[in-house]
């Protein structure tokens, strides 16, 4: 099976330094790109390998570019977004901690197929040891011309900063990242102009995620047939991840389209001792619970859509028998709540009376109809009605609980009163 | 034009727009909160939502904001639908999960737009039974009180604040339900329109300090249509009074002049109505009081026993006063009483209004502009809401940029994001730094001398041939030509000058420009031309001698009598030769509400009345007459000055409107002032205008502890306006509409109900007549006498050391006399200082603090030091017009320190 995104990454930890990067092909994909290809030809492939945002929204990445105005000249900006703080997800540190100069070069290559001459990584503030050694990489890179002016002896010049964020969930939203990174408040942008036509600086921009961009060296490299073929139902491999009671929670690089079983009782080696497993969410905090009877759903985009959740980042969390719902997702929205922007009204003001039901629930002072009101905001909090998609997202893990575990959420409302 | 469906009834209206300000357009009740006309659309507070059908078939549809959805020809929605209406309700729910509930005790309470909103969403129970969030207040300056509990985070001021005015100091802090709206630590809100926050804030956390400290509800407020009387611009007001004192200005909606929005100096100066100063009763110089009838008897005979009466007008009065004054002593002897550089300005401004080919631009049209010229006028502080008039012209690039990218300029932050600070060119030219550096293209710092002479090159960039004569001065050549260039290219270019430099040079290279680029564009150009007071430019246009020549009409002996009307001459020359002017003079009469200097030397003083008590035209900067009505009737022997000089002069005015209409036959200029308002006989089927609200409580009780009758409500002969509560309610013309309410809107936001447009006219038309336009042919005279002017500028300045150039530097909260008087704006108000570069103070041995010796205005002064950073070097700035620092001089003043 092959690894292409993991393929120089160490289990001590350690990171990739270029001499290393490059003993595994590593710039090639660029050098080509940069010499063979045309911008336009870069798009084109990218759009035929079938490569789709690893965000969690899954977009396809080439139609996203395509959208940048390629024929005014005019400034445009690549923005990588590693703001990754989505609870349970892990996957784009592992990525930038262990083998940066792959996140580089995929930067590269995106920026030179829509022509930015600026690029940005945005980086989650807590990941200082990913900070470090995205910055060694990124000085590495700078000395051998794969940054800067005149990349590779071409026409083609880029400039790559790193920015550390001061650490809010909302800016893994991408026009919010923007926001930040122009230092305004990290509230969502109103779309349209989307950020491909007026973005950073209201330029041109495209946001990128770490792992999407991680790809683009590889496809470039090896080809669009190559790529689809490394996936089983969608294009190329996923970084699926498992945390919870499992025996050996991790990340593991896996085709697109593995089975939920297989990543959990294979790769995460089931669960532990004295565990059962009641239910998981796909894809992070912000997805829908899939249940036992969902294990044989190929985790892709379309399969865990049908299923009812989303493949979300891909890195699932798990329930467990001995675990609470209720209180897993009490905790769910406490985040989400303290994490919302305070841009809109029903995310504002409704994630914390959510939290706060869900907290008198558990402590035994619910009431009948605070279920009511709960199912009630699920629907109230969805898509359409708030700004953007970080309310609807808290939204999903407590409605397919309500819907799963509805007992549980009533064991905790006291006995009526019989009088 | 297009047809859409509404809860299936159709309607013709616009496209384009968003469908929020459609339906308030079609008067169709839809509940908003972070909306507003002025701010347009960022769909954070989610309370307009509605369904929108995908088609004709449709029958499920979804939910959308109204307020970022463009409506478009056949498009279907539903207002009534019940997943609509209950999210509505829903919203309120979370709102009010954390408001306080505290309306009896709100400030906002019976004009709150949460309350109106709530009401029309029609919640009423609240689920939630957690704590309410709360947080602790700031004290925000002398201005405003600040409530953050009853905050529902529309953001709606920062938006205005940071956005519409560019101010700094009010953010939103912390995130999630505890974001708070505030400054970075507790201090005054540096924005001169922070007043504004009261009437955008949709619930009571921006409420009005001034008005707390003798608050009282708004239905119980009487008010009637007036102008603010505190700079030349006009905005209208809504005063509203009780028990005899004045407690508060509103803003009233002009769709050509202030909108939405005013100054903090016309909207927190008022309380010079009620201050101490105030004249109550006639003054005799060392006689006991004599009763009315006596004061009008002995003025009656002191001018019948007088020969040689000579009258001195005021600018700050009302054309009515004026008039009345010019009628008592007659034209030849009435005097503009103007300072000497205002009357040489202000008669250049008058001829290049009515001679020039240029036509003044309404605040409306500034805001239209797409290239700015300001030249020597610090706008910011002499007509504030021009400054902000002109900072929104800024944005004409940004909605370029916009109509570009085919995104509505409603889409507030889309349109900001695309734009970023990118801004139409706005040129200024300035002493010091103004408070619109921060969105100008370029800025240029000099003396009255260079500035003038950067207009003449910017002219001559515009036409090199007319000029030829004028050498470049390679200082400020590029930026001249750069200046000159972004004029030509300009669709709508404006000229923005006046008399706040004190310079006639700068003035008229002003005037210059605007006519170099008539000729170039074969249209007359947009200009404003900044004024010092309410009735500057009506006062300059009936016409009349100087202050000067009065001066030395009482030094020959040929006059032996004044009358000062409304007008304090220590603000207008020199201590000593006012003093000596008024012991010379063998009687003075004052006619004026306050009690000043000249007042204290007069043998006789005339209680009048302040706009508040009284009616009136005046004519703004735009040239614009404008009527206001008095808000209540005067007490004790206060009567209007037009009264105290008719009785005398044996007039047989009984109306002020008698006087009016003698005015516009008598003065051909002023021909169309009649029709500023509608007459006095005016009734709407057959009732008048009531300037109380129906709601208007304590009518029977509140005089109860004087009497225990209910006294007869005083009649109002003059105007179709009553002081009552009863009378006609709707169909009122936006010129006698003293208070804007709508059934369901009770807030502010209720001008909504009276726009023929929102944000745009009023219904009716927008009230004042305009008296100056353009004439047809261009009359070449100011072009051909231009090069006089060029040889006729002082050289420019040898920066020595030992002597620095004294100009004037305006203070939007102090430069201003009445405004002065009240307390809260006095607390905003510097020091007097003589301000230098920090250059030139060092050259001088001089440090922050110091205090020099100066002479001005024929008195000795001692001033510290104020180190100005960016001031021009070579200048020593002085506050112009505190108290007893008014600016008074002609021509260049230096200060010699070898002298």
């Amino acid at each position: 099976m092959e690894r292409p995104l993991t393929q120089n990454i160490k289990s001590d930890g350690s990171t990739t330094l270029l001499p290393d990067y490059l003993k595994t092909g590593g710039y090639q994909g660029l050098r080509k790109a940069i010499r063979e290809y045309t911008p336009a030809e870069i798009q084109q492939w990218v759009k035929d390998s079938g490569l789709r945002g690893r965000g969690g929204a899954g977009f396809p990445t080439g139609m996203k570019w395509s959208f940048v105005p390629m024929n005014m000249p005019q400034t445009k900006y690549l923005v990588v977004n590693g703001d990754e703080m989505e609870p349970g997800t892990f996957k784009d540190r592992w990525l930038m901690e262990g083998d940066p100069h792959q996140l580089i070069e995929g930067a590269v290559i995106a920026a030179y197929a829509i022509q930015a001459g600026t690029a940005y990584v945005f980086l989650r503030g807590e990941y200082h040891l990913a900070a470090e050694r995205m910055r060694a990489a990124i000085a590495e890179a700078y000395e051998n011309h794969y940054l800067g002016e005149n990349i590779l002896g071409s026409d083609f010049s880029l400039e790559l900063h790193l920015h550390s964020s001061a650490g809010r969930y909302i800016c893994g939203e991408e026009t919010a990242l923007l926001n930040s990174l122009e230092g305004k408040r990290a509230t969502p942008r109103s779309k349209p102009p989307f950020p491909q036509v007026a973005g950073l600086w209201g330029k041109p921009t495209i946001v990128n995620n770490v792992e999407t961009l991680c790809n683009i060296p590889h496809i470039i490299h090896h080809g669009v047939e190559w790529y689809r073929c490394l996936g089983l139902t969608d294009a190329g491999t996923k970084i699926y991840g498992v945390s919870g009671r499992v025996r050996r929670p991790g990340a593991w690089e896996l085709p697109l389209g593995t089975t939920a079983r297989e990543i959990i009782a294979e790769q995460a080696g089931g669960m532990k001792e004295g565990y059962r497993l009641r239910g998981f969410l796909p894809g992070g905090a912000s997805t829908d619970f899939l249940l036992p009877e969902h294990l044989d759903v190929p985790m892709d985009y379309a399969s865990v859509g049908k299923a009812g959740s989303r493949l979300g980042t891909g890195t699932m969390i798990i329930l467990d028998d001995k675990t609470c719902p209720v209180r897993m997702v009490l905790n769910l929205e406490r985040f989400f709540a303290q994490e919302s922007c305070g841009w809109c009204t029903p995310c504002r003001d409704g994630l914390p009376w959510v939290a706060k039901l869900l907290e008198d629930l558990v402590k035994g002072r619910g009431r009948q109809e605070d279920l009511a009101i709960l199912e009630r905001m699920c629907s109230f909090l969805g898509p359409g009605n708030t700004f953007c998609a970080l309310a609807p997202g808290a939204m999903e893990p407590l409605q397919s609980a309500l819907k799963h575990f509805r007992a549980d959420f009533e064991n905790y409302l006291p006995e009526p009163i019989h009088g | 034009m297009a047809e859409i469906e509404i809860d299936g009834q159709h309607y013709s209206i616009r496209t384009g727009d968003n469908l929020l300000k459609t339906c308030l357009e079609q008067r169709l009740d839809l509940p908003y909160f972070c909306w507003h006309p002025a701010l347009g659309s960022v769909g954070a507070c989610r309370q307009c939502a509605v369904i929108q059908y995908q088609n004709a078939e449709d029958q499920r549809g979804r939910l959308v904001m109204a307020c970022m959805t463009p409506v478009a020809e056949g498009m279907r929605f539903s207002l009534q639908d019940p997943q609509a209406q209950g999210f509505r309700a829903g919203i309120i729910e979370l709102l009010m999960s954390n408001h306080p509930h505290d309306c009896p005790v709100c400030e906002e309470g019976g004009e709150c737009h949460l309350q109106d909103m709530t009401e029309m969403t029609g919640h009423t129970f609240r689920q939630y039974r957690g704590r309410k969030r709360t947080h602790r207040n700031q004290n925000l300056g002398p201005f405003i009180n600040h409530e953050m509990n009853r905050c529902i985070a529309c953001y709606r001021c920062v938006r205005y604040y940071q956005d519409y005015c560019g101010g700094h100091d009010l953010q939103v802090f912390a995130a999630h339900h505890h974001v708070y709206f505030g400054r970075h630590e507790d201090g005054a809100l540096e924005n001169e329109f922070s007043g504004n926050l009261v009437e955008v804030c949709p619930t009571g956390v921006f409420t009005d300090k001034t008005f707390s400290r003798h608050y009282t509800r708004k239905w119980d407020l009487q008010s009637a249509p007036s102008i603010c009387p505190h700079c030349a611009i006009g905005c209208n007001i809504s005063p509203g009074e009780r028990y005899g004192t004045l407690r508060r200005i509103a803003n009233r909606y002009h769709g050509e002049i202030n909108g939405y929005f005013l100054c903090d100096r016309g909207r927190f100066g008022y309380e010079f109505v009620n201050s101490d100063r105030r004249i109550h009763r006639s003054l005799l110089r060392n006689q006991p009081p004599l009763g009315m009838k006596g004061v009008v008897n002995l003025f009656s005979n002191l001018l019948k026993k007088s020969d040689g009466i000579i009258g001195i007008a005021s600018p700050r009065a009302s054309l009515e006063a004026n008039f009345a004054l010019r009628e008592l002593v007659g034209a030849e002897h009435f005097h503009l009483g103007f300072s000497g550089s205002e009357q040489v300005q202000i008669a250049a401004i008058l001829d290049i209004l009515r001679q020039g080919p240029v036509r003044v631009a309404s605040l409306r049209e500034v805001e239209q502009a797409d290239a700015i010229f300001m030249l020597g006028e610090d706008v910011a502080n002499t007509a504030p809401r021009l400054a902000l008039s002109l900072r929104q012209a800024i944005r004409n690039e940004a909605f370029a940029i916009a109509d570009r990218l085919k995104i509505p300029r409603w889409q507030d932050a889309a349109v900001r994001t695309c734009a970023q600070s990118q801004g139409s060119p706005l040129f200024i030219a300035s002493f010091a730094a103004t408070r619109l550096d921060d969105v100008a293209t370029d800025t240029y710092r000099g003396g009255p001398e260079e500035l003038a002479r950067l207009g003449y090159a910017v002219a001559r960039h515009l036409n090199p041939a007319a000029q030829e004569t004028m050498e470049l001065n390679p200082e400020f050549d590029e930026l001249a030509a750069r200046i000159a260039s972004a004029l030509k290219s300009a669709e709508r270019p404006l000229i923005v000058s006046g008399t706040g430099c004190q310079s006639p040079s700068v003035t008229r290279a002003a005037g210059q420009v605007a006519c170099v680029l008539a000729d170039l564009r074969g249209k007359p150009s947009a200009v404003h031309f900044v004024l010092p007071e309410c009735n500057s430019l009506g006062l300059a246009m009936m016409g009349g001698h100087s202050l000067a020549e009065a001066f030395l009409a009482v030094e020959r002996g040929e006059a032996k009598t004044v009358i000062v009307l409304e007008n304090d001459l220590y603000r207008r020359a020199a201590k000593p030769r006012v003093k000596n002017f008024l012991e010379q003079a063998g009687h003075v009469v004052v006619i004026d509400h306050l009690l000043h200097e000249t007042a204290q030397q007069a043998e006789l003083v005339l209680a009048a009345t302040t706009f508040a008590e009284s009616e009136g035209t005046w004519v703004s900067s735009e040239g614009r007459a404008q009527r206001y009505f008095a808000v209540f009737p005067p007490t004790d022997e206060i009567q209007d000055s037009w009264r105290w000089l008719g009785k005398a002069g044996g007039k047989s005015w009984r109306s002020i409107e008698e006087v009016t209409k003698d005015c516009a036959e008598r003065l051909p200029a002023f021909r169309a002032i009649t029709w500023a308002a509608p007459e006095a006989g005016f009734r709407i089927n057959g009732q008048k205008i009531p300037r109380q609200p129906h709601r208007y409580s304590g009518r029977t009780a509140m005089l109860a502890q004087a009497h225990t009758h209910e006294p007869k409500q005083p009649a109002d002969e003059q105007s179709p306006l009553a002081y009552s509560m009863e009378g006609a309610l709707a169909g009122r013309p936006p010129a006698l509409n003293p208070s804007v309410w709508a059934p369901g809107w009770n807030s502010s936001q209720a001008v909504n109900q009276f726009q023929a447009e929102i944000g745009g006219h009023l219904n009716g038309g927008d009230p004042g007549m305009r008296l100056i336009e353009p004439s047809a042919e261009n009359p070449s005279e100011l072009a051909t006498g231009m090069s006089d002017a060029i040889q006729n500028l002082a050289p420019i300045m040898n920066r020595q050391a030992w002597r620095l150039r004294l100009v004037p530097l305006y203070h939007v909260f102090g430069s201003e006399e009445l405004s002065m008087l009240s307390p809260a704006l006095a607390e905003r108000t510097p020091n007097p200082y003589l301000a230098l570069h920090p250059e030139d103070a060092s050259a001088l041995d001089l440090k922050e603090g110091d205090t020099v010796g100066i002479k001005l205005a024929g008195q000795q002064w001692r001033l510290p030091v104020l180190i100005l950073p960016n001031l021009t070097r070579g200048l020593a700035g002085i506050p112009a017009g505190l108290p007893e620092m008014a600016w008074v001089e002609q021509g260049p003043v230096f200060w010699d320190l070898g002298g």
